[in-house]
């Protein structure tokens, strides 16, 4: 039989209750995929209403990206769950003063007007395949279509309105998503790791980061797949768009950690030994130098060189790699390194995540997976690509 | 013509549909900001609903506890009590009321402090089940020592109450934070809350659990498990509308101090005889 907890061996004074880690890499990953929805959407809405006509090649699929790595953020939620069949109890009678409570008010919104988006970028494609595809595929783009197959150029400039709407309100939609996230944890007067107004912040701009990086990643990976040649200044435009984030979210993070070891309040002692001892290859190698410094760095030198060609695509793919591990590590050391800093500001915990069971590290894998999967047959169903490959 | 009207007919809807849903998605987003800038810091009691107690009115009491750390001798039978009375699992994780020892050594300037959770001293108990301190300082030269007893301050403004989505967690009318099990679902939000440690998941059951001042007890009359068995009288619990009763003399008759009282949970365990390192 599973063991029903884990508990984590400590150092110094720990409560003893504090020995079980309330919450696992499933609530590392839940953050980090919320991160990419918000990532991928700024990336569309930069072509949706900001006009980036660069990135029209990805804007589309930034869409898709968005769409079902939120369709995958309650799964991380519910695996959490010690009763994930009360889970609408939240819904049904929120309890209002609760930042999680009203999570799921913001995220269903946000979902809402996630699928409308998608709906009304796809439209002319649904209508298209509903007339051309026969059988089961015909009768799917039907359902999809809502009985309205007009693409007079009337009724697109409609649409077109309605996009720009949903664009407009998607935005602090998102990025209010995710701010949000960062409260959830900013929020708790309990832990002084993640007690900080500037939360909120950083989750916000490490999520634009991670989001833009996947686009990239996913954007160069579906050329090779499909055969096609990389937009260059699309693929720029991105990168441009990762080292701006990149910059404002390492000087937000460091002038947070600044403060923190400035103010130097009660536990701080502890903070450091934390920060010295268990926290140098998650943060300081991982996050900051192969996740944030070198990636920096590189996308820089291929800026300032003004490398072009393959060069380029792979400079800049390499470096939105590395982001990706950095924004993962940077949510592990805040949702995990929070909790092994004790509340007794006298010990520290030290959390080894197990690989098997409901809250292992295979579990979050898989979950990270999911978004990936739908993405593969989403792609097929709905074809981002279209204008991209009617632009060239 | 006909077709031309019926078209026309068509983007009608599509528009008035549209327009619907719009109005729809506004009305949503008016509704969580409205309730996002609700206060956070009112912590709601359970409401009007009296609980259907024989003989008892809740809105008549106004519970509190009181430690005093110097008669404390560290036994810890109200550990084991509380274990046995309230179903805790019997292992070193889950408690809904613990012991603290600090002790201070010639030339150290900060205590050394364990509870009976700590390994060593499970292993001079031999059971997780079993409790007690290992005589561990024996040979040292000890300048100062004390017992502290832990347990849910069962705040006015509890933390937990504030964030838990549900409402399964609440306050009482007279002044007990209870987690209704039938409500609750399992997201540990409010174990991250509570400043003290003094919520834990049990995972049996897929719920959080904490200490209720036995409120299946004291609302029959009787005192809590952990203070019926107290041996030196360490804790007190009782009434603060009765200005008679233990704990209210226990709080007149002594400058009494709280934990934490920088979060602004205002606890209702009142300590004396505790030191500067315990927190």
């Amino acid at each position: 039989m599973d063991a029903l907890f884990h508990a984590s061996p400590f150092t110094g004074y720990v409560y003893p209750n504090e020995t079980l880690i309330p919450w696992t890499v499933l609530i590392v990953v839940y953050p980090y995929l919320t991160g990419l929805v918000a990532g991928a959407f700024t990336i569309s809405s930069l072509y949706q209403v900001f006009g980036f006509n660069q990135l029209r090649p990805v804007a589309h699929f930034a869409l898709l990206i968005s769409l079902c790595c939120m369709l995958t953020v309650p799964i991380p939620l519910l695996l959490h769950l010690g009763h994930p069949e009360r889970a609408f109890n939240a819904m049904i009678t929120p309890h209002t003063t609760s930042a999680f409570a009203i999570f799921g008010y913001a995220a269903a919104f946000y979902v809402i007007l996630l699928v409308l988006e998608t709906w009304f970028v796809f439209r002319p494609h649904i209508v298209h395949q509903a007339q051309q595809q026969t059988g089961v595929l015909q009768w799917f783009y039907r359902i999809l279509s809502l009985g309205s197959d007009d693409v007079s150029e009337k009724a697109m400039s409609y649409d077109r309105k309605w996009l720009f709407a949903l664009a407009i309100i998607g935005i602090p939609g998102a990025h209010g998503l995710h701010g949000y996230v960062g409260f959830v944890f900013g929020s708790l007067k309990s832990r002084e790791w993640w007690s900080s107004d500037l939360m909120p912040v950083i989750f916000l701009f490490s999520a634009i980061i991670s989001g833009t990086a996947l686009v990239v990643v996913l954007y160069v990976l579906s050329c090779k797949l499909r055969k096609v040649s990389v937009d260059l200044s699309c693929l720029k435009v991105m990168a441009y768009s990762l080292w701006g984030f990149m910059m404002f979210t390492l000087l937000i993070e460091g002038v947070e950690f600044a403060s923190l070891v400035y103010r130097g309040r009660e536990g701080i002692e502890v903070i450091m030994e934390f920060v010295k001892g268990p926290l140098v290859i998650p943060f300081f190698i991982l996050q900051f130098g192969v996740g944030s410094v070198l990636p920096l760095a590189v996308i820089t030198f291929l800026i300032w060189r003004g490398t072009s060609g393959t060069a380029l695509v792979v400079g800049i793919t390499g470096s939105a790699i590395l982001v990706l591990l950095a924004v993962l590590m940077m949510r592990y050391n805040v949702v995990i390194g929070g909790q092994e800093i004790s509340k007794t500001a006298k010990g520290l915990l030290a959390y080894h995540p197990p690989i098997l069971g409901r809250e292992g590290l295979l579990a979050a894998g898989i979950v990270l997976l999911i978004p990936m999967i739908m993405l593969s047959v989403m792609v097929r169903l709905f074809s981002p690509w279209h204008d991209a490959t009617r632009a060239a | 013509m006909e077709q031309k009207e019926q078209l026309e007919k068509q983007q009608r809807e599509r528009r008035d549909f549209l327009s619907c849903l719009g109005s729809a998605i506004a009305c949503g987003a008016v509704t969580v900001a409205v309730s996002t800038a609700s206060p956070a810091a009112t912590a709601p009691t359970a409401g009007s609903a009296v609980p259907p107690i024989p003989d008892f009115d809740w809105s008549k009491h106004q519970w509190a506890f009181g430690v005093d750390a110097e008669k404390c001798i560290g036994c810890l039978r109200c550990v084991e009590a509380c274990k046995r009375e309230n179903n805790v699992p019997p292992d070193a994780h889950h408690f809904r009321t613990w012991v603290e020892r600090y002790v201070t050594l010639e030339g150290e300037d900060k205590a050394r402090i364990d509870s009976q959770a700590d390994p060593a001293n499970i292993e001079a108990s031999g059971a997780e089940g079993q409790f007690r301190f290992a005589n561990r300082y024996k040979d040292a030269k000890v300048e100062k020592a004390f017992f502290v007893p832990k347990l849910c301050n069962h705040c006015t403004h509890p933390a937990c109450v504030q964030v838990c989505p549900t409402g399964a967690t609440y306050k009482t009318e007279d002044g007990v934070v209870l987690i209704d099990h039938t409500y609750c679902i399992g997201c540990q939000y409010c174990v991250q809350a509570c400043p003290y440690g003094a919520r834990y998941f049990n995972e049996e059951k897929g719920v959080t659990d904490k200490c209720t001042w036995c409120y299946h007890r004291i609302t029959k009359g009787l005192q809590p498990a952990c203070v019926e068995v107290c041996p030196v009288g360490a804790r007190i619990f009782g009434d603060r509308n009765d200005k008679q009763s233990l704990i209210s003399q226990f709080i007149q008759n002594h400058r009494v101090q709280v934990l934490r009282p920088e979060t602004g949970n205002a606890p209702n365990v009142f300590y004396v005889g505790i030191d500067k390192d315990v927190s």
